[in-house]
């Protein structure tokens, strides 16, 4: 049962990865910048947990530009899927635009945030 | 050619059509806007131009402040002349939006050197908000069911009495600005929805930033939207689309909430906003699973589940102990003492009565609905019906909306106003819908003939048709209430037998010409009907100041402007330091225009305060002397409706003095001042009611107005007709004995006890006779 169960685990995780390596450049570049702006979080929650969340607003504004522009970077890469049907009427300068703009706001209010 | 050149005109008539029906729209919407404008504008043609009740004052006089000494000042203000002497912080408790909104407009026209004074640009706002509330309203529905619908829908809400009875002109409360901002938010998250475009998600997050700075209902959207997200995953309609309108949100708002003073750190540490954190998750992990979905076959995808289902289990399960342990630790589970008051009814009246105090926080009557949505009432259940077919993401929003504001507007009548926007969409969304079917079946009707080779394929058809016909025949049905049963038909379009399973079918549903013309008329009538209700009951019930007041009798009209007066007086009669001691009603007031320092005002954050204010009010005169020079107090301010017959006085609200007082204070018992479970001051009244503070303070020379002191409002005679105040002095009665104000006695210099001892053992004469003269001093 085990032994079918670790099978099973190493077969998806082949598949998965063939299936990964198989998706465009670009949007490889985009989950890159996801995972590291996630892991800068995680970072951050870690230091948190070591010295304490003084000053609270700080450590909320850091750990939320993290996660926000993970959120619009994920959001970017839908839009600029090629497989997304619903997005095939959408430039992908258009995307990339919007997602300047909204990070531009989210940095605004963040420095505004940082204190 | 000729084939060429028939499309061309062809088009080019669509486009005059489309031109034609774009500059219709524009105009009917600025229709709208002044429509939306002018109704509310009856409290000042029959009054003035005055900011009316209580909360409008105070910001009236926060945008005074803002106006005059600018946004640092303003932002940092602790105003000490409130809540003495624990003061309140300005800055840290108001939500800026709406004086914000009004210092702008105030500071824009002045640089323009249109020099409209901050009371006019305050009274304005209000109305000119509404008529931008009503095109939001037309955005809105436009997104969920086409422009005539949002006509529709914004033509009924700008006279809606519900709105109508927040947003006259001179009732510059939050709710002014802050429906418009949730009509906009909703708008802009629909069309995120229904574009997935980031740009208008951002544009979202920033309304939702308006929002959260104009009213504490933020909180509704917060827990609404997720709610639909919620709703649409589990409907299996999630989409990329849905992650882009919900994820940004979250994140952008959040942080936009938590930058607004008033908020803070409520934004993520408060229940109210831990829904939106956990759809959050959630839908990250659906959008993970739709991903993983795409890229493996079904078959591996089986063996993912399998595996991460029982991993993830476990992990989830950790997880969610450790946040209900969290929760739980806080005493109210961390809600906030509001939110709980509307989850649990009965929650106010029985822990904080304070709350319950507040006649706005009452359940509303049955009768209240048909007042202030009227018409909309019955078209409500049509628009449901009407926006299941066919179901979109926006229909389904909105139907989830009303859903809710339906069961908060059950819990309290202040959120009656919540419900008007969506009973307005979802009428405009019924209203638009039978008058195409109307329309529709009257043009097809009257243009006849060339349809008519249609009706072969139809016979043939039939059978197929009345299976299908069964269920629109409910849907026709409801929607037409007064259609005739007699004589349906149904038309199928040309379609070809093959193509039938490729193409969607579509059915126009056409009635005869007559039921179609009458239905048409019933429908405008009962329009007609909604639209005198709403100027009736803009002008008649929803336009009072209540800070003047008339009333007609035989010999014209009355006039009533006691509070101005004695505020007058007050500001004119008294030092800047002095202090004013009052209920909490009149707090706001007092500070804007009699500009005096008052003890508890209507922001009711200290209830420890108002307490000690009741306690006073409750306690005999010495006592009541006592507490009153502990704070400083001067003079005493007592609201007395009895002459006249004034239904809001002071009397009449005891009972909230003794309840709040005795909640805090266990020497006050109500049962001492209940004969027979009731509050008496005629001749049955218990002793402690009649030398009770405000009895004394209400009564006092009453007897000199018509020899028998015979109360108008509680419709008797008073129990203790001649007394003297002992502690306090009369130093103004307003012109109909409304505004009573008192000034304390100061303390006398000499003790009647010791100065006899003193008396006794002094042996010099000259003081003797003076002595003997009688203390008037307790």
């Amino acid at each position: 049962m085990v032994k079918s169960t670790t099978k099973d685990a190493r077969d998806l995780f082949h598949t998965l990865r063939s299936a990964y390596v198989a998706t465009p450049t670009n949007l490889k570049i985009i989950d890159l910048y996801v995972c590291f702006a996630v892991f800068t979080a995680l970072i951050q929650v870690a230091y948190m947990a070591l010295v304490g969340s003084f000053p609270f607003n700080s450590f909320l504004s850091g750990v939320l530009s993290c996660i926000g522009t993970a959120v619009l970077a994920v959001c970017l890469r839908i839009q600029v899927n090629k497989e997304n049907k619903e997005f095939k009427n959408l430039a992908p300068e258009r995307a990339f635009a919007d997602f300047v703009l909204c990070n531009l706001v989210l940095h605004l209010v963040i420095i505004n945030f940082l204190g | 050619m000729a084939a060429l050149e028939s499309p061309q005109p062809a088009a080019t008539a669509t486009a005059m059509r489309h031109a034609f029906g774009n500059v219709l729209s524009v105009l009917i919407l600025v229709l709208i806007g002044v429509l939306a404008f002018s109704i509310r504008l009856f409290s000042v043609i029959k009054y003035e131009s005055v900011i009316h009740e209580f909360d409008p004052y105070f910001n009236y006089r926060v945008t005074q402040f803002l106006s005059k000494n600018g946004i640092y000042e303003f932002w940092n203000w602790f105003d000490d002349r409130t809540w003495y002497p624990l003061g309140r912080v300005i800055g840290g408790t108001v939500y800026p939006g709406l004086t914000l909104t009004a210092g702008t407009i105030w500071w824009v026209l002045n640089s323009l050197n249109i020099p409209l004074s901050v009371e006019t640009v305050c009274v304005f706002t209000a109305p000119v908000f509404s008529a931008f509330a009503s095109w939001a309203t037309y955005l809105l529905t436009k997104e969920v069911k086409g422009s005539g619908a949002g006509l529709a829908a914004a033509v009924l809400l700008a006279m809606v009495p519900s709105y109508i009875s927040r947003s006259v002109a001179g009732s510059y409360d939050n709710e002014a600005v802050a429906i418009f901002a949730l009509i906009f938010t909703f708008y802009l998250y629909i069309k995120t929805l229904n574009t997935g475009s980031l740009f208008y998600a951002t544009l979202n997050a920033l309304a939702y930033f308006y929002m959260v700075c104009s009213w504490g209902g933020y909180t509704f959207i917060i827990n609404l939207i997720p709610m639909h997200v919620l709703l649409c995953i589990v409907t299996g309609r999630y989409s990329p689309r849905l992650y882009i309108a919900y994820a940004p949100l979250v994140v952008l708002g959040t942080l936009l909430a938590a930058l607004v003073p008033v908020v803070g750190f409520n934004a993520v540490l408060t229940s109210e906003h831990f829904a939106s954190f956990l759809v959050f998750i959630i839908i990250h992990v659906v959008a993970l699973v739709y991903y993983i979905k795409g890229i493996l076959t079904p078959k591996m995808f089986k063996v993912a589940v399998t595996l991460v289902v029982s991993i993830g289990m476990v992990v989830c399960f950790i997880v969610v102990a450790i946040l209900v342990a969290l929760v739980a630790s806080s005493p109210t589970g961390g809600w906030s003492g509001r939110s709980l008051s509307l989850l649990d009814p009965t929650y106010a009246s029985k822990y904080i009565p304070i709350i319950a105090s507040v006649s706005e926080h009452q359940p509303p009557t049955w009768p209240s609905y048909f007042m202030d949505i009227n018409v909309l009432a019955f078209l409500v259940p049509a628009g449901i019906i009407a926006c299941f077919s066919p179901l979109s993401d926006s229909s389904s929003f909105v139907v989830l909306y009303i859903v809710m504001s339906v069961y908060f507007s059950g819990v309290m009548v202040r959120l009656m106003l919540v419900l008007a926007p969506a009973a307005c969409i979802m009428s405009g969304i019924a209203l638009s819908q039978a008058f195409d079917v109307f329309t529709g079946s009257i043009k097809y009707q009257l243009g006849g003939s060339s349809k008519s080779t249609d009706d072969a394929e139809d016979t043939s058809n039939a059978p197929k048709d009345d299976a299908s016909a069964g269920k629109t025949d409910k849907g026709e049905e409801i929607v037409k209430e007064r259609s005739s049963k007699k004589g349906k038909k149904k038309e199928r379009e040309p379609a070809d037998k093959p193509s039938v399973k490729s193409k969607a079918k579509k059915k126009a549903l056409v009635l005869p010409l007559e039921t179609s013309v009458v239905a048409l008329l019933l429908l405008i009538m009962l329009g007609a009907f909604y639209v005198i209700h709403c100027v009736w009951a803009a002008a008649e019930a929803y336009s009072a100041p209540s800070i003047v007041l008339t009333s007609q009798s035989r010999d014209g009209l009355h006039v009533f402007d006691d509070f101005r007066e004695s505020y007058a007086w007050l500001s004119h009669n008294t030092d800047v330091d002095d202090k004013v001691a009052s209920w909490w009603d009149y707090g706001y007031q007092t500070t804007a225009m009699a500009n005096r320092t008052v003890i508890v005002d209507n922001n009711t954050w200290n209830n420890t305060h108002i307490a000690t204010v009741g306690t006073a009010m409750s306690s005999p005169e010495k006592a009541a002397w006592e507490i009153f020079n502990s704070l400083d107090v001067k003079y005493v301010l007592v609201v007395f409706g009895g002459l006249i017959g004034y239904p809001s006085d002071d009397i009449n609200k005891f009972l909230w003095m003794v309840r709040i007082g005795g909640g805090v204070f266990p020497h006050i018992k109500e049962a001492d001042y209940l004969r027979d479970g009731q509050y008496r001051i005629d001749s049955e009244a218990t002793p402690t009611m009649l030398n009770c503070l405000m009895y004394k303070l209400s009564y006092y020379r009453f007897v000199e107005t018509d020899g028998k002191a015979y109360d108008r409002v509680r419709r008797t005679e008073i129990g203790k007709k001649h007394f003297k105040l002992t502690h306090f002095e009369e130093v103004f009665t307003s012109h109909h004995w409304m505004v009573r104000i008192y000034k304390l006695k100061p303390a006398k210099n000499r003790i009647r006890g010791r100065a006899k001892k003193l008396k006794s053992k002094t042996t010099s004469s000259g003081w003797s006779s003076k002595s003997a003269k009688k203390n008037p001093w307790v």
